[in-house]
């Protein structure tokens, strides 16, 4: 009973990390339609984003949070201006060219900072754990955690509230209809590719606490963050989360009790099974219509 | 106010409009006419900018804004509200106006007022998600979303369409008051005569993506005129 329950932070935590990549992707996949393959290597800037920043003052993994979020974002954004813009309405060729995009960073990353894993130092606060109602909850862990909270939270805020997230959401919605109403479409594509990459960079500062650093990081988190976005239904923030804590503790209990590779087997297993019954997922839009 | 001259305009490959011409002075009510799949929808969505035309020329006060991205001709006081009563399905209806408001130069929150005093009943709506209002409710939406921009252009796409009658009387007076009492310079698609008889003061017919005939509203009258709108 207690490995049980001590697996209950490592199921979160993963659910956490999951559920920060698939924010992006719920808006850049779920809504803007563009299947980017490349958000895996915005994920590794921000890993290695805080292995630069290590050791410069004694915060500097707080401050890798938003100096992480600059960087992945920034290259998301021009990733968008360079590239994907000219390809909207076509996401099979968005597969293949952000695939590429992918290929090419991750060999970058290992010219600039070799092949070898990196580590990155958790800060002395971080190290540690308490024992509660005899569960062990890590610092780590329970940073992610919260980390995660807290970014789903202002991500709402930021889409319900301000200005910038309705004019966002109006244009996901309706493209055409936005422009009519004055709004400029493409500075809001942009913005929407700076948050969603910006998140991911922000995931992983966070994977920094939990595993190595290494040029092909984003490559074990790209797929499993797809699956939560379909799995929630395309672009539904509450679907996303529920869809990450189901595939975080489902992933976290069934490695505990198989193994890693049957666990992903049984994972896949259970989202095909999942998606056969409900093909669009765990929400869809609601409504008299849909235009 | 607006001028169109021998434009062309395609989707891809199939082209759609053959060297349309078209003059919409300032105050007046201009009518298209035409059979479904001629060519209307397009000379909206290419003067609005959705479409770049492949060859001719559009100017609004004589400035050429063939090239210009829709979001500025709204800003340069266009406004369109397109076929099929379309707004922002998740907003609710308070969003879909504010967000237009939020994107016009002007933001001035009184506009939103003006808007809601053409049409009132959808304060009733404030908080309900666009896409459960009711077709006519969301052309109310749309058109009052429109006037938000305080434009001096307003092109509607066949804005009776699909709506239950009783609130197609109430859209109608409105587009009349906008026009005739305050004198917004109107670029209209309609299949109903009966509608550009009342309000129209110039018209043409559209055929295969050409203007086959233009001229003022009494020409309608005509039986040969008639002729070219029989479906």
């Amino acid at each position: 009973m207690g490995a049980l329950a001590n697996q209950l932070p490592i199921g979160l935590s993963i659910a956490a990390v999951l559920l920060l990549i698939a924010l992006g992707l719920t808006f850049t996949f779920g809504q803007m339609g563009v299947i980017n393959m490349a958000h895996g290597e915005f994920i590794m800037a921000g890993a290695y984003t805080a292995y630069l920043l290590q050791g410069f003052t004694s915060q500097s993994f707080l401050i890798a949070l938003p100096v992480a979020f600059v960087v992945a974002g920034l290259m998301g954004l021009l990733l968008e201006w360079s590239l994907i813009r000219r390809f909207y309405g076509r996401p099979l060729d968005t597969l293949l060219l952000t695939w590429g995009v992918s290929l090419v960073l991750q060999q970058l990353a290992r010219d600039i900072f070799g092949a070898p894993n990196v580590q990155v130092t958790a800060p002395g606060w971080l190290v540690g754990g308490v024992d509660l109602l005899g569960v062990r909850l890590p610092y780590n862990r329970m940073f992610i955690i919260v980390l995660a909270v807290l970014c789903v939270v202002g991500v709402w805020v930021y889409l319900t509230k301000l200005p910038q997230g309705r004019r966002m959401r109006a244009v996901v919605q309706n493209r055409e209809l936005a422009g009519y109403s004055g709004i400029a479409t493409g500075r809001v594509d942009r913005f929407t590719f700076l948050l969603g990459s910006g998140l991911a960079g922000v995931a992983g500062v966070a994977l920094t606490l939990v595993g190595p650093v290494g040029p092909s990081l984003g490559t074990f988190y790209i797929v499993d963050a797809f699956l939560v976005v379909v799995a929630g239904g395309l672009g539904q923030l509450r679907g996303a989360v529920l869809a990450a804590l189901a595939l975080g503790f489902l992933n976290g209990y069934l490695e505990f009790w198989t193994d890693a590779s049957l666990a992903k087997v049984l994972v896949f297993v259970a989202i095909i099974a999942f998606l056969q019954v409900r093909p669009q997922g765990m929400f869809v839009l609601k409504g008299r219509t849909l235009v | 106010m607006l001028s169109v001259s021998e434009v062309d305009a395609a989707y891809g490959r199939a082209r759609v409009l053959f060297g349309v011409g078209l003059e919409v002075p300032a105050g007046s009510l201009v009518c298209v006419m035409g059979r479904n799949g001629v060519g209307k929808t397009t000379l909206l969505k290419t003067v609005m900018g959705t479409l770049t035309p492949t060859a001719g020329r559009i100017t609004l006060d004589g400035q050429d804004i063939t090239r210009m991205p829709t979001h500025q001709r709204v800003r340069a006081g266009m406004a369109y509200v397109p076929q099929g009563h379309v707004s922002f399905p998740q907003l609710t209806v308070w969003e879909n106006l504010q967000v237009t408001l939020e994107a016009t130069a002007h933001r001035d929150p009184s506009a939103v007022d003006e808007a809601l005093d053409v049409f009132p009943a959808l304060k009733e709506f404030f908080k309900r998600p666009a896409g459960f209002l009711s077709g006519g409710q969301r052309q109310q939406l749309a058109i009052a979303r429109a006037l938000i921009t305080r434009p001096r252009l307003l092109l509607l796409d066949e804005p009776t369409e699909g709506i239950q009658p009783s609130v197609i009387d109430e859209i109608e007076n409105a587009i009349e008051r906008l026009h005739r009492e305050a004198g917004l310079t109107v670029l209209l698609v309609e299949q109903y005569l009966d509608f550009a008889l009342r309000l129209a003061d110039s018209f043409v017919v559209m055929d295969a993506g050409e203007v086959v005939h233009a001229g003022a509203v009494e020409e309608l009258h005509n039986e040969e005129v008639r002729r070219m709108l029989a479906v």
